[in-house]
């Protein structure tokens, strides 16, 4: 019985181990942006490769995120919809409602530094 | 029915708008004579028995229920019960856009189910809520699009008077305006092309073909090019919707005109942080919502212009 439970505490700790080296890359970080008031906020961001943004319309009116390249596009985003996109490339990403094309906001996307930079998908 | 006749009592009021309007820095008169008068029901209707009339409905926004207005279908219920109570019926009806709020079809039959019962031909061109389906104006086109070129403009005649409906509300680019595109410029001018410069020109649109105020996006970036086919014409009429408000203006031959919403008030240019739906107490709501009757008649120039809102 006690060797069983030790053996068990051994696989837990691999396990543990394995999950931690795994998860390191996606547990890079959250960014939220909010739209309001037919603005982007913040209008420019900076973030580190592999994080996600995530977008918030908080608006009484529908918009859209969509990028100026088309490399990511939501679809029209209600009252309180989200909408996220995780940058693994590093540049620059232009992007702007397509319903309202006056609102327009930057995504600067810097490469991960360390052992956890994650490659270009 | 003269100008002078439109510029006594309702037009104060008209007045003291276009003075909110000056101290705003964006400065629109009733001025050149365009007749127009406000919330005046019999004038309109008076009016309206003589010469040939169509009506101008807009942005209905079928869907909308957030706080500006939390019954958009009651108000626009309204507002077809004031067409339909008109003495004298219209020729037909058009609707510049933003039939619903989100493209859903439940949207578009709540809002077939209502307009419908003023039995009218309506004209329809689309607004931006109206191709934000997952097929970007599948929905539309289906319901609305038949016999249209493109993303939906087309031309027809009425009583002599040339109409032509555009859309200036897809392919917006990053940091513009309202677009039209090549494509449908290049049919606009093939389309007038052979008219004689003295058949009345109506053009209708969602978003203003003239700039009323860029920095919230209400203009079109190619409208002037539009514009330049059309300068022959020696009366041309362009009406619009998408601002929620009533404005006017007169450049040469050409009269800009937009229409109240049937849905929610949208501020003034630049009296608020953004051109969201403009919360305003409830017993002024409906005298902020409305529809327009244009009257063309032989020999005159100008169309005469009444809007008329559902209250006040």
């Amino acid at each position: 019985m006690t060797k069983m439970k030790s053996v068990s505490k051994i696989v837990f700790a691999g396990v543990a181990a394995l999950l931690l080296i795994v998860a390191t890359p996606a547990m890079a970080e959250e960014v939220a942006v909010k739209i309001g008031n037919f603005t982007f906020g913040p209008q420019e961001l900076k973030v580190k490769s592999g994080t996600t943004v995530t977008w918030t319309n908080e608006d009484d009116i529908p918009h859209t995120v969509t990028s100026s390249t088309l490399a990511f596009k939501s679809k029209a985003l209600d009252s309180d919809d989200k909408f996220s996109f995780t940058f693994t490339t590093p540049g620059t990403y232009q992007y702007f409602c397509s319903l309202h094309p006056h609102m327009t906001g930057t995504i600067v996307v810097e490469a991960a530094t360390g052992s956890n930079a994650s490659p270009p998908r | 029915m003269t100008a002078h006749d439109h510029n006594e009592g309702p037009s104060r009021r008209k007045v003291l708008e276009c003075m909110t309007w000056a101290g705003t820095g964006v400065l629109w008169t009733i001025a050149g004579g365009v007749p127009t008068s406000l919330g005046i029901i019999d004038r309109a209707l008076a009016q309206q028995s003589k010469g040939f009339t169509f009506l101008q409905i807009s942005d209905s926004h079928m869907g909308f229920d957030k706080p500006a207005n939390p019954n958009a279908k009651g108000t626009l219920e309204e507002a077809i019960g004031r067409v339909k109570a008109l003495p004298v019926k219209p020729s037909f009806m058009i609707h510049t856009g933003d039939i619903s709020h989100l493209s859903k079809p439940s949207e578009f039959d709540d809002a077939e189910r209502i307009i419908s019962q003023a039995r009218l031909d309506v004209h329809y061109v689309p607004g931006e809520h109206d191709l934000i389906d997952d097929e970007q104006g599948k929905l539309y086109r289906e319901r609305y699009g038949r016999g249209t070129k493109g993303a939906g403009w087309y031309s027809f005649d009425a009583d002599g008077v040339h109409f032509i409906g555009l859309v200036n509300v897809v392919n917006l680019k990053a940091g513009g305006l309202g677009n039209l595109g090549d494509e449908q410029l290049e049919w606009l001018e093939d389309d007038v092309k052979g008219r004689a410069s003295s058949q009345p020109i109506v053009v209708f649109a969602h978003i203003p073909l003239w700039t009323v105020y860029p920095d919230w996006g209400w203009g079109t970036e190619d409208g002037a090019r539009a514009l330049g086919y059309l300068k022959k014409f020696g009366s041309v009429t362009v009406l619009n919707g998408h601002i929620h408000q009533v404005m006017q203006k007169v450049e040469g031959n050409v009269t800009f005109h937009t229409a109240r919403s049937t849905a929610f008030p949208q501020p003034a240019p630049g009296s608020a942080p953004s051109p969201g739906p403009m919360k305003v107490a409830d017993d002024k709501l409906r005298s902020m919502l409305g529809i327009a009757s244009v009257t063309f008649k032989q020999n005159e120039q100008r169309l005469a212009i009444v809007d008329t809102p559902l209250q006040g």
